[in-house]
């Protein structure tokens, strides 16, 4: 058995058992049920596992959950309830940005973290932000459309 | 919309009443929450609802739920499908929910395969009539109803938006209301369907029903099924093609805390654990010897010698209008050959799917095209009848055609057997590229002959792979795949003499498969790319060229017409920047596409700006066929820029993301999509983009450099300043 590890996770104290070395992405998914974050490479480079570790975008397929003690992790489930997630989330929907879904709890998260500490990014701030999250549905000119509006407040 | 937050009741309570339903109806009358975001499958029967067939179900609440014969994997096509039946049902689009139908060819086959497929972008081409029909019965059915309580003609009443009006006496009834009495009503026969410049619902930008739980996390896909006691499955499938499992030491991996079981199959191996991390890490250690058969040499290098071979012999006409030897012999010969890569599909949703197998019966959770074909096959991989198979389908983070095959669902029913609780079998990222089924290699050849700058004879050969003769038999006749050829036989330029041949050419070893796009991705290519240097022998641009061939094909011309003007085509450019122009007729739509790009001096690409301009008849959703093309372009850019796979010693090379890499959004340009209006039928949607990626950037290319590239992906070192073809 190992140690009980203890996670604040989107305001929650959790306490579970788990390898040091297991990641956040697993930690997350199989063992907290908690399966917004998805899976996509493992190797962080595609972002579908993107979550908030003291606001900061984070890939957490490679970040061990003993790394993590003692941090505030906040993952899609509850991005909603932070002043940038919410106006993502709803500039996502204005802009119908998403088609099959399964990259956007990532491309939100990366979306929201950029918002909320450059609040009007321009493209390179975008892109700069963004990059690391492949979408293989093609949405990237609508998740550009959707933080411009989010950034600005109009509709689409 | 029905939310979820508003439905929570009859979620609980279909749930607590169980009833009798077997699989065959277990995914009826669930709620969109519960159908489509969780793994349980409550059960429910079509007492006191309103059933008139197999599509529609109204609840005397009003609560309209369509279900779904096609599955939702981003193309939009539960919004479109929902569309088209509240379209001649006047439903109220905000009581409107959706559930995927369960799996049942009688009721659900995709007219366009007689199985329950979605692909080929069918989905809204081949229903377009039966549910327009569907739900202009079940209007009539609910109108007499109405009737009858009012003791008045049916003709003399309307419906609208949930209800029946009769107006001669200022009486209304909603659809809930009429349900019961409605359910014993005959479904009438011919009832007409609406003029197209009535629809109300149909045209519309409409917001997607499927989105609203994709932005806070409460989307399900088959990846994120749980289950009481289930543990998670990783696994390594033999990495040489067709080789077998050898010598399996697990004497590391069972020592490693939360690995339960090591299942060894005689091409995979599989660790069981409780997590993925567990289950992964028990995997790597485990020392697994294999035998590795006769592919172990197998290369690249052998496999386009065999295809190159292939090519060179004559194959199976599959088209022939005039005398194209003839039409060959005089004017200016031009003759080419286009090369295509194997490309693996990379679906975001990795390859997984969750399998409960009991001695009486076999419960599968996942994302399929192909749900019936994944019942039969668990079936026989489970060794029970189909109808004790239950298919429990979920969203897909993804399909491109990975998920129009069953095997992943095969090897997890062949893992579940060997244990008696749930398990969730989840390939990594470089089993998901390593084992994929491939677009085939693909060599097109064209020779063509030039007089007074036109084409006069065009013969055309493609030579690759034959999926439909695998994946759909009955449809694969006298030695023509008609998926491969699809677009070369429908070739949309006015060629006097004209010719087109088919060559089977199966790729040693490698299983190939549809891949988004399909057929056409390897006709579009190579007509769009020999038509760019047709134009340039006869001294003409690119676009005036193909006018003059498109003077009977009037859909097609004006989308080209318009997509030069909204594209700024022939205007000045920069050097070493160049338009490209691409036209196509695929499933049934039209599209030009204007790609503009810059190459730099090293040869790299940088996109500047995509015009598309489409005419697919009616648009059921126009935003939604504006994302497809945009998406679609994505997809076939993606593949233009960077998409091969290549095998060594008979295992294929890329791995992942690193080496086998997507367009990011810092590589896009600004795209502009035209959906122009049209009152002709719909026609498909999803493949299309794909296919004008490629030729449109290669075109470009062409014009910027003058290279003429045959073969994708693209090979920069042949772009440097200074190279010129």
């Amino acid at each position: 058995m190992h140690m009980a590890t203890v996670l604040t996770i989107n305001g929650e104290t959790k306490s579970f058992d788990a390898p040091p070395d297991m990641p956040l992405l697993w930690v997350l998914r199989d063992v907290l049920g908690m399966t917004g974050t998805k899976f996509g490479c493992g190797i962080a480079q595609c972002g579908a596992c993107t979550v908030h570790v003291d606001g900061k975008a984070v890939r957490s397929c490679v970040l061990p959950v003993s790394a993590v003690a003692n941090r505030t992790i906040t993952t899609i489930e509850h991005v909603g309830s932070t002043p940038a997630g919410a106006k993502v989330q709803k500039a996502w929907l204005d802009a119908e940005v998403i088609q099959c879904g399964y990259c956007q709890s990532g491309q939100i998260m990366a979306a929201a973290a950029l918002l909320a500490a450059t609040p009007s990014p321009d493209d390179s701030d975008i892109d700069a932000a963004m990059a690391g999250n492949i979408c293989r549905c093609g949405t990237y000119v609508r998740i550009r459309e959707a933080i411009k509006q989010a950034a600005s407040g109009r509709q689409s | 919309m029905i939310t979820d937050k508003t439905l929570p009741d009859v979620s609980r309570r279909a749930l607590l009443t169980g009833g009798l339903a077997t699989g065959f109806l277990l995914a009826f009358h669930l709620p969109l929450r519960a159908a489509v975001n969780e793994p349980e499958q409550p059960r429910d029967t079509t007492d006191g609802k309103f059933a008139p067939n197999a599509f529609i179900r109204i609840e005397e609440t009003g609560r309209t739920v369509l279900l779904m014969p096609q599955v939702e994997m981003g193309q939009g096509v539960y919004t479109s499908i929902a569309m088209i039946l509240a379209e001649e049902l006047d439903a109220d689009w905000a009581k409107v929910a959706v559930l995927h139908a369960p799996p049942n060819d009688k009721l659900y086959a995709n007219p366009a395969f007689g199985l329950q497929a979605t692909g080929g972008s069918t989905s809204i081409r081949a229903w377009w009539t039966p549910l327009r029909a569907a739900g202009a019965s079940a209007r009539a059915m609910l109108v007499q109803a109405a009737a009858v309580q009012w003791q008045v003609e049916p003709a003399s009443c309307t419906a609208s938006k949930g209800e029946v009006v009769h107006a001669a006496s200022g009486r209304k009834l909603g659809y809930g209301e009429l349900a019961l009495a409605a359910q014993g009503q005959s479904p009438p026969k011919d009832v007409p369907l609406r003029d197209p410049k009535d629809f109300v619902i149909i045209g519309q930008p409409l917001k997607r029903l499927d989105t609203p739980d994709k932005v806070n996390g409460k989307a399900v896909y088959g990846i994120d099924a749980i289950l009481p006691g289930m543990k998670i499955a990783a696994i390594a499938n033999c990495p040489v093609f067709g080789g077998k499992v050898g010598k399996v030491d697990d004497s590391a991996a069972v020592k490693i805390p939360g690995v339960r079981k090591v299942v060894v199959l005689e091409d995979t191996v599989a660790v069981i654990g409780d997590h993925m991390w567990a289950a992964k890490k028990g995997l790597d250690a485990l020392k697994i010897e294999w035998n590795e058969g006769p592919n172990a040499k197998l290369s690249t290098k052998d496999i386009w010698q065999h295809l190159r071979a292939a090519s060179e012999k004559d194959g199976v006409v599959a088209k022939s209008v005039c005398d194209i030897a003839k039409g060959l012999a005089s004017g200016d010969r031009f003759e080419a050959s286009f090369e295509l890569p194997f490309l693996a599909h990379a679906s975001m949703e990795p390859i997984n799917a969750t399998v409960h197998v009991r001695p009486e019966a076999c419960e599968i959770w996942t994302g399929t095209q192909i749900m019936t074909r994944v019942q039969s096959e668990a079936a026989k991989a489970a060794g029970l009848p189909v109808d004790k198979v239950i298919v429990n389908q979920h969203l897909l983070g993804g399909g491109f055609g990975r998920k129009l095959e069953p095997d992943m669902v095969v090897a997890a029913v062949k893992i579940a057997k060997q244990v008696d609780y749930p398990v969730k079998v989840i390939w990594t990222r470089e089993e998901d590229i390593q084992h994929d089924v491939y677009r085939p290699v693909y060599r097109d050849q064209v020779t063509a002959s030039l007089v007074d700058g036109k084409v006069a004879a065009w013969k055309y050969k493609v030579a690759g792979s034959a999926v439909l003769a695998r994946w759909l038999p009955p449809a694969f006749q006298k030695g023509i795949d008609i998926d491969a050829v699809d677009a070369a036989v429908d070739a949309p330029y006015d060629f006097a003499n004209f010719h087109v041949e088919y060559v089977r050419a199966e790729p040693p070893a490698v299983p190939t498969g549809f891949w988004r796009g399909v057929g056409p991705n390897n006709n579009v290519f190579a007509v769009e790319c020999a038509m760019d240097e047709l134009a340039r022998k006869a001294g003409k641009d690119p676009v005036e060229f193909r006018r003059a061939m498109l003077t009977k094909n009037p859909r097609m011309l004006a989308v080209l017409n318009l997509a030069a003007e909204k594209s700024g085509w022939g205007q000045p450019l920069p050097p070493r920047v160049g338009r490209g122009v691409c036209v196509q007729p695929s499933f049934a739509s039209f599209l030009a596409t204007v790609v503009e790009a810059e190459i730099d001096d090293i040869g790299e690409i940088v996109l500047r700006r995509i015009v598309s301009v489409v005419d697919t008849g009616i648009a059921v959703n126009p935003d939604t066929v504006k994302a497809q093309i945009e998406g679609g372009l994505v997809f076939g850019l993606t593949a233009a820029l960077y998409g091969e796979i290549t095998i060594e010693k008979g295992r294929v090379q890329q791995s992942n993301f690193h080496d086998y890499r997507m367009m990011r959004i810092n590589e896009m340009p600004k795209i502009e999509v035209v959906v122009v209006k049209s009152g002709e039928a719909p026609g498909g949607i999803g493949e299309a983009g794909v296919n004008a990626g490629p030729p449109a950037l290669r075109n470009a290319i062409y014009a910027a450099t003058g290279v003429a590239l045959r073969r994708l992906p693209i090979d920069r070192k042949l772009l440097a300043a200074g190279k010129k073809a």
